[in-house]
């Protein structure tokens, strides 16, 4: 699963949904793999606003990547910026997580990673 | 015809096989209507400044993960661009190895037109593992068959993970899960429906596989009213034509009026840049 994928998931909990500490998951133990992907800048531009850029950050942080600027480019900084376009598209399109956990602040459940897929089916006491 | 995604390296006695109702999905997506309808509301026209930000297509239950490979090695034929962002959420741990493997050959096989951005598979009950308001396109070819009751086996909830059962029971359920629909076919396809006001962003819509004993007119109606919102509903693809009736069919589900919100949005960002002095000056 590639890294962006966690700006996209949450915990599987219905009633963790309304909590704002379910958001991002926080990876455990991450076994991560670096795929080699072509960089697509029109790409990463046009994905800037549809990313959850405090998420994001944390999850970088999390998994040991360079801490991301605070606040998110404007596309004409990220355009210009070579080093920020390659931080960005190695984070979130070449790196997969394929083993380890994600965890959720909010009920503590852990979602295990197994060969690239996390389970999100609950435990019959958590449906 | 564009080629489907090879999935011959999928074990079929534990996985949906690509059949008739896939096919037909594969079909409706690039269709020239379904081309163009994706096109003008996620692509950008000509005659905009910024193109919108990448639609996220998400596919419920992929099986062998033949719909969501196709969506994304032909994006470009589809959508008009390669930037798009596609990801798949199955109960069944085998379809979701099985999707991943089917999108890497389909990708490799469709350079020039696929995405490099299929975010992987998980493995999860529907749409529980997905951000409110963050899919642009859901896929979902639903269990539609008629059963009289749905498969749940308590100890194998773990959606084949657990590898010291007994194979042949467990192959079993994992199939059923694929086609077994309860009353009408309908119990998981109508949790799903439940579940889009809250997982669709504000463009988006789902296309969904119906066959003619899930009484097709009567779902379209409770679709245009679902959460309490104005939703616009319509068949768009259908196959297997008797008498009038389509065995199978496919229908789409869109929130409404958001093309012209889109257009507002574009409309109001290029009359403030020409306040500022943009296009007039330049191009006069």
């Amino acid at each position: 699963m590639k890294v962006l994928s966690l700006n996209f998931l949450t915990c599987a909990v219905k009633t963790c949904k309304i909590e704002s500490d379910s958001y991002p998951l926080h990876p455990k133990d991450a076994e991560l793999v670096q795929d080699d992907i072509e960089l697509n800048e029109d790409f990463l531009v046009n994905l800037l606003p549809r990313i959850d850029w405090t998420a994001l950050s944390t999850t970088a942080t999390e998994l040991g990547f360079p801490a991301l600027p605070s606040t998110p480019p404007t596309p004409e900084d990220l355009r210009a910026d070579a080093k920020t376009l390659r931080d960005l598209h190695s984070l979130l399109l070449e790196t997969q997580m394929v083993e380890g956990k994600l965890v959720c602040a909010s009920c503590g459940h852990e979602y295990a990673v197994h060969e690239g897929i996390a389970n999100f089916l609950l435990p019959s006491h958590l449906v | 015809m564009l080629p489907t995604p090879d999935t011959s390296h999928v074990a079929y006695e534990r996985v949906y096989e690509p059949a008739e109702d896939s096919f037909l999905l594969l079909d409706t997506l690039s269709s020239p209507s379904e081309t163009s309808f994706l096109q003008t509301r996620f692509h950008v026209s000509p005659s905009s400044t910024t193109p919108p930000p990448e639609p996220l297509v998400i596919e419920i239950g992929p099986g062998s993960g033949v719909v969501i490979a196709f969506v994304t090695a032909h994006a470009s034929t589809l959508f008009g661009t390669r930037n798009i962002l596609t990801g798949a959420v199955d109960m069944n741990a085998h379809a979701c190895t099985a999707t991943t493997e089917t999108v890497r050959r389909a990708v490799s096989s469709n350079p020039a037109t696929a995405s490099t951005a299929f975010l992987g598979a998980v493995q999860g009950d529907l749409v529980a593992p997905l951000r409110d308001h963050s899919v642009d396109v859901l896929v979902f070819n639903p269990p539609y068959v008629p059963t009289a009751e749905l498969p749940f086996r308590e100890e194998l909830h773990d959606g084949g993970r657990n590898k010291t059962k007994d194979s042949f029971e467990e192959d079993s359920y994992l199939l059923a899960l694929s086609y077994a629909g309860g009353r009408d076919g309908m119990e998981t396809t109508d949790r799903l429906l439940d579940s889009l006001p809250r997982v669709l962003s504000d463009r988006g819509c789902a296309y969904v596989l119906l066959c003619a004993q899930n009484k097709p007119e009567d779902v379209k109606e409770r679709a245009r009213r679902l959460g309490g919102g104005a939703w616009k509903v319509e068949t768009v693809g259908s196959s297997g034509k008797k008498a009038g009736w389509e065995k199978l069919q496919i229908i789409r589900i869109c929130r409404e009026n958001i093309l012209k919100n889109e257009y507002e949005k574009v409309t109001k960002k290029s009359a403030r840049w020409t306040k500022g002095g943009g296009r007039w000056f330049t191009f006069p």
